[in-house]
């Protein structure tokens, strides 16, 4: 299991790493970050870059801090720093629920949040947690930078829209206002698994009744997605057991093709109803 | 091929590498230091995990061109003047290993996270320790001999 | 004394001794926790090739041609060869079995006209370092007609070689009269069960590093386990040299479990290329290569049947199995599918017992011997019959099974059937008495009185219990050389071998018992053909019993070698002598050292005027032989906590009990309990080796072959019982290694039963979330 031959690039600036870049790109050049999904796809020769651009040196790639209501994540900040130190508020809470679920510690010590989305496995924790906040992820190239929604940017089972020659230079994720609950569950079938099933949950309780929820849904379809069937079933309701059930009910009716359907019903439901229990 | 530098357990190296050569083959081969194990090379079982820069990860998910200018500690280096790491003894006081090859991984995880947090809660602990996999001894006794290291080690 | 007493072989003291039956630190630990062990992949030498192997990624077809022209042509590469390059090596042997008639389903060391499984060798490379030979061994391009595949072993056997079923043998024992006691029976009770494909998967894959040294005309193997003499043996004879110009070398051993250490084509390969390619040549196993070319284990499914009185007493089992032994016929044999049969009885009396175990060749990894083989499954089976008769008459398992487990007034229990070709006869325990004691251990009646409570609140919660019959000590020899040199340091060389298991601690603790020296100043030689001419290896849980008491024999040998030697320069009576800390005492002052072992050994020397005309040295050599295993046995329990809505299975509480004998190291038997434990839980809820349609393996990686991390571990509670001495072995031990695992799925099933108050659901291993899920309501 050792990775096929490869040029290896080191840029230090981020005009550098997207020079680079646009130069391997067509080349089958890729992106190294944290490695933790690349490097064993390469030991498996499953990967076969020709190139890899190490991005770990480049100034300021590992920076993390709010700007204008968002949480700025540059591409090698680690999961780990991803805690709920990271964001003020009811985000913060969030991140801190969800990422000890994100393998294991030294994994969590090297693989990064942008590396995450950019490899969109369809069980990876930030991949749903980017398409539930409706993230915006900073694409750049030679022809300049563009803002991606994140739901436009994960397309599929390790598909994102991202082109070769692009680097992914940052994500950001809107904070989430004060009065925002939040909820995360996850089974995987051991500690550190991929999830068999995830759901992400956040809204608030503003007169009673549920307002802006956002109910996300991973680990069974190709790529993590919002359940919009399961926010509109809960919106304007008392958050109460029968108002969970419904937003279940409705995140399962909504769900795709899947190899064992009332299996997937079974643990889309679990998901969202615990999510939303967790949040109340 | 890439001529990089680092210290291995605080002893200067200078290699010259091909770019795919991963940190676990250099440390081993190159290096010649085999207390640092390969189980999967895949990033799973934690046999193969060293300290970078004090913190815990996998040597088989980096090549060792990354690890240019960086320290590097590996079980070698645990053990201090003919003293072994409380860690170390505590691994045999409790019978924490059987076959071993598991036991540097561990030791180098615990080691990791013990001297950044030598309070860790037991819900911690467990999660920690969840990195690595053993598959002689349930584990059990690997928990109690770092929780047993964790009181000699903390301040 | 009478004639007959003198002659009886020495038995070792009951109860604790000072250093026997201690709980002390392992002589292994030191350099395993330093980084400076020594396993496979540590061993170097200068000017060595890496081996990498070419594998077919189909799982059944005609190898129609291997085209390596362009792997040749890589620089770096050295060699490159296939079938026709080694069409002089016959294929692997037999080491294990008595079955006629399976030399036609033997494994070539190289594919040659079929392949017959997914991570078969096809072709081997050999290149200047391992990255050069993966990269070569991408170049290889195979040609190969996709055939039809046989992936279940139940369905009816098709054709493996014109003239060749797939089913090359079944096992059959068969004893009292079972269609009379079936036709009598109160009550049957019929079940269809099946146990899934998992196997040991040691952290340290397997490594070969074969040189030969032409100064010595020497064949070296390193990196070796579990049997180096035998395999030293069969290497010599398939590459035509004799055993004493092939060694085999033991360094650490990252893990046995019954997979490593076998003779397999790797091993082989590595010893003919350095003795063509005049270098060394050194081979390591990935992990992608070795969750599919290490022997898998445990796959088969049985159709049992149980006939009962009405008070529950079996009167007779029938049971039919198809073992699924994959694609070629391994090292073992049938030994499996023996076991199988042989053990399935277990703890009960039965009176009539018929099974026939179909053993069948699938398209699959080859299959072999893990942990506890043939007792995990048939464990499973027989207390799910168990479980189920009790549910049939409405009796309490416990009770149930009180009324059948052999008594200690029936010890030893003869049963009329033979397993590894010796007849089973356990012989000794009391099993009823440790069942009392596990359930007071565990606290059974408070679990239940707990259950019913937690159930009221709505928990998914539920306990079992699954008792088994382990064998140990397979003989039929063993032997030991113990020599105390000049400084006193007492060395230990045993034909047996290490596979991490403490076996050096062990024999130290036994020869220092014996021997009245510190176990530390004991050096434990292993694994190494050069410095015993015999061995019978690892296996079996054979070493404490065998070498242990070839070991104990041996120590005492010594002892009165040295005693006589001392007193004839003390002048004494050797029966007033004794030896305390290697030092030689009067047995009335203990404390006094006289003259230390060391001195005696000087004294011993060839060139020493005491020993003229008489064999130099202070050295004994002594053999153990058995003609019958020797059969621990035990209880497990297990409390469990189902999620009803995802299906997992949490395990809360267990226990683990099981009578040893006699615990030499209570601290290692306790590990040996609860890392069986782990291994068997893997077993039960979380390992398989899955394959699709076209035979395609699927738990390829460590993220789909799901290994039990410290989360899914619960709290393993153990009980080491010394009630029942084996009287076969002057030590009275039994074999420690395999009881944490053999009852783990029975014992874990019947608690999934119980929490989802759904008797005999669980009717296969491991238990899959989806599948608890079907038997579950809706999530609340």
């Amino acid at each position: 299991m050792k990775p096929a031959a490869f040029e290896y690039h080191m840029p230090r600036t981020v005009e550098e790493a997207v020079a680079i870049l646009a130069r391997v790109a067509p080349l089958d050049g890729r992106v190294l970050a944290g490695g933790q999904t690349l490097v064993p796809a390469m030991a498996l020769r499953l990967a076969r870059p020709s190139h890899l651009v190490d991005i770990n040196r480049v100034a300021g790639f590992d920076r993390l801090d709010v700007r204008d209501g968002m949480l700025e994540i540059g591409p090698c900040v680690r999961h780990a720093a991803l805690d709920r130190s990271a964001a003020p508020g009811p985000l913060g809470r969030l991140l801190g629920l969800v990422q000890p679920h994100i393998a294991h510690h030294p994994i969590r010590t090297r693989g990064t949040f942008c590396g995450s989305l950019a490899n969109a496995d369809a069980a990876s924790e930030w991949c749903l947690t980017a398409v539930a906040l409706d993230a915006r992820i900073e694409a750049r190239s030679g022809r300049g930078t563009r803002s991606i929604p994140a739901d436009a940017f994960l397309l599929g089972y390790m598909t994102t829209s991202l082109e070769p020659d692009e680097l992914l230079v940052r994500a950001r994720l809107p904070l989430l206002p004060d009065d925002a609950r939040v909820g995360f569950y996850e089974y995987a079938r051991r500690a550190g698994d991929f999830a068999q099933v995830m759901a992400l949950v956040t809204y608030a309780v503003r007169g009673g009744v549920v307002a802006a929820p956002r109910i996300a849904l991973g680990g069974l379809e190709s790529r993590p997605r919002r359940m919009a069937g399961a926010e509109a079933a809960i919106v304007g309701r008392v958050p109460d057991a029968l108002a969970f059930r419904s937003a279940a009910d409705a995140a399962a009716d909504a769900l795709g093709p899947t190899e064992d359907p009332d299996y997937a019903r079974t643990l889309a439901t679990t998901a969202v109803l615990r999510a939303l229990a967790a949040a109340a | 091929m890439h001529d990089i530098a680092f210290t291995l357990n605080g002893r200067p190296w200078s290699l010259r590498v091909e770019p795919r050569r991963t940190l676990v083959d250099a440390i081993r081969d190159d290096c010649g230091a085999t207390g640092t194990h390969i189980g999967c090379e895949h990033g799973v079982c934690g046999a193969c995990t060293i300290l970078l820069d004090g913190e815990p990860v996998r040597s088989c998910l980096m090549f060792a061109v990354q690890a240019d200018g960086r320290a590097l500690r590996t079980v070698e280096g645990l053990e201090k003047d003919g003293a072994l790491h409380p860690l170390q003894r505590a691994f045999i006081d409790h019978h924490a290993l059987q076959c071993g090859f598991c036991t540097p991984g561990f030791l180098m995880l615990a080691v990791g996270v013990l001297e950044r947090t030598p309070n860790i809660s037991d819900e911690a602990l467990t999660d920690v320790l969840s990195s690595n996999l053993c598959r002689c001894t349930g584990y059990q006794n690997i928990v109690r001999a770092v929780r047993a290291a964790a009181e000699e080690m903390a301040p | 004394m009478s004639k007959a007493v003198a002659d009886a072989p020495p038995r070792l003291a009951p109860g604790k001794g000072r250093v026997l039956g201690q709980p002390v630190a392992r002589l292994e630990d030191g350099p395993l926790v330093r980084g400076r062990g020594l396993f496979a992949a540590d061993v170097n030498f200068p000017r060595q090739l890496a081996m990498r192997v070419v594998r077919s990624q189909i799982a059944h077809g005609r190898l129609v041609s291997l085209d390596t022209a362009e792997a040749r042509a890589l620089p770096g590469v050295v060699a490159v060869w296939t079938a026709a390059e080694v069409s002089d090596i016959p294929p692997i042997p037999f080491r294990a079995t008595k079955v006629r008639g399976l030399e036609p389903y033997c494994q070539p060391i190289l594919a040659r006209e079929r392949v017959r499984y997914v991570g078969e060798p096809i072709a081997v490379v050999f290149a200047e370092d391992a990255y050069i030979a993966e990269d070569a061994a991408d170049l290889v391009v195979a040609e190969i007609d996709e055939l039809p595949v046989v992936l279940d072993a139940a369905a009816e056997p098709a054709e493996f070689l014109p003239g060749n079923s797939t089913e090359p043998t079944i096992v059959r024992k068969e004893y009292g009269d079972v269609d009379a006691a079936f036709r009598a029976a109160h009550a049957v009770i019929e079940l269809d069960l099946s146990v899934g494909r998992h196997s040991g998967v040691p952290m340290e894959t397997r490594g070969a590093i074969a040189r030969y040294v032409a100064a010595h005309d020497v064949l070296e193997l390193h990196g070796t386990a579990k049997k180096q003499h035998w395999n030293r043996d069969e290497i010599a004879r398939l590459l035509g040299r004799p055993p004493t110009g092939v060694h085999l070398f033991e360094g650490h051993v990252g893990g046995g479990f019954g997979v490593r250490g076998e003779l397999y084509p790797e091993d082989l390969l590595v010893c003919l290329a350095a003795m063509r390619l005049d270098r060394p040549v050194k081979w390591i196993e990935d992990r992608r290569e070795h969750l599919v070319a290490t022997n898998h284990s445990r796959q088969q499914r049985h159709l049992i049947r149980g006939a009962v009185d009405a008070d529950g007493r079996l009167l007779a089992i029938d049971d039919v199995f198809f073992h699924d032994q994959g694609a070629y016929v391994r090292t073992h044999g049938a030994r499996v599918a023996d076991l199988a049969a042989g053990m399935l009885p277990g703890p009960y009396r039965l009176p009539a017992y018929r099974v026939a175990g179909h053993f069948r060749l699938t398209n699959k990894t080859p299959a072999a011997t893990y942990r506890a083989p043939g007792r995990f499954e048939t464990t499973f089976v027989r207390e799910r019959l168990m479980d189920a008769i009790a549910v049939r008459l409405d009796l309490d398992p416990i009770e149930l099974r009180r009324r059948n487990l052999v008594t200690e007034a029936e010890m030893p229990h003869v049963r009329p059937v033979d397993t590894l070709g010796v007849d089973v006869v356990l012989d000794s325990g009391d099993y009823i008495g440790l069942m009392d004691q596990a359930l007071a251990q565990f606290g059974w009646d408070a679990v239940q009185r707990d259950l019913t409570a937690r159930r009221a609140a709505g928990d998914c919660v539920g306990a079992g219990l699954a008792f088994f019959v382990e064998k140990s000590g397979l003989g039929p020899s063993d032997g030991v050389r113990i020599s105390i040199d000049a400084t006193g340091g007492v060395e230990l060389v045993s034909g047996a071998a290490s596979v991490g298991q403490g076996m050096e601690t062990a024999l130290a603790q036994i020869c220092a018992e014996a021997l009245g020296v510190d176990y530390r100043r004991i050096r434990v030689v292993r694994g190494r053909t050069d410095r015993i001419e015999f061995g019978n290896g690892a296996h079996a849980s054979r070493v404490t019993v065998m070498s242990g008491s070839a070991t104990y024999h041996a120590a005492l040998a010594v002892r009165g070698m040295a005693l006589d030697t001392a007193a004839q320069l003390l002048q004494a009576r050797p029966e007033d002598l004794a030896i305390e800390d290697g030092q030689v005492v009067r047995a009335a002052a203990p404390g006094v050292p006289l003259i230390a072992l060391a001195e005696v050994a000087r004294q011993m020397g060839p060139n020493s005027p005491l020993m003229r005309g008489r064999t130099p040295g202070l050295t004994a050599e002594r053999w153990f032989y058995s003609e019958h295993m020797t059969y621990p046995y035990g209880v497990h329990l297990a409390l469990v906590r189902i999620d009803r809505a995802t299906g997992e299975v949490r395990v809360e509480k267990y226990l683990v009990a099981n009578d040893v004998g006699r615990a030499v190291n209570p601290m290692m038997v306790e590990g040996q309990m609860v890392g069986g434990f782990a291994q068997g839980l893997g077993g039960a809820l979380f390992e398989e080796f899955r394959y699709d349609e076209r035979g395609q393996p699927l738990s390829t990686t460590f993220a789909d072959y799901l290994i039990p991390t410290l989360s899914e571990m619960p709290a393993v509670d153990v009980l080491i019982a010394e009630d029942a001495p084996s009287p076969l072995n002057p030590l009275g031990v039994k074999g420690a290694g395999e009881g944490g695992t053999n009852a783990v799925g029975a014992a874990i099933a019947a608690a999934v039963d119980d929490a989802l108050r759904r008797p005999g659901a669980i009717v296969s291993l491991p238990i899959l979330p989806r599948t608890v899920r079907r038997h579950t309501e809706e999530p609340t």
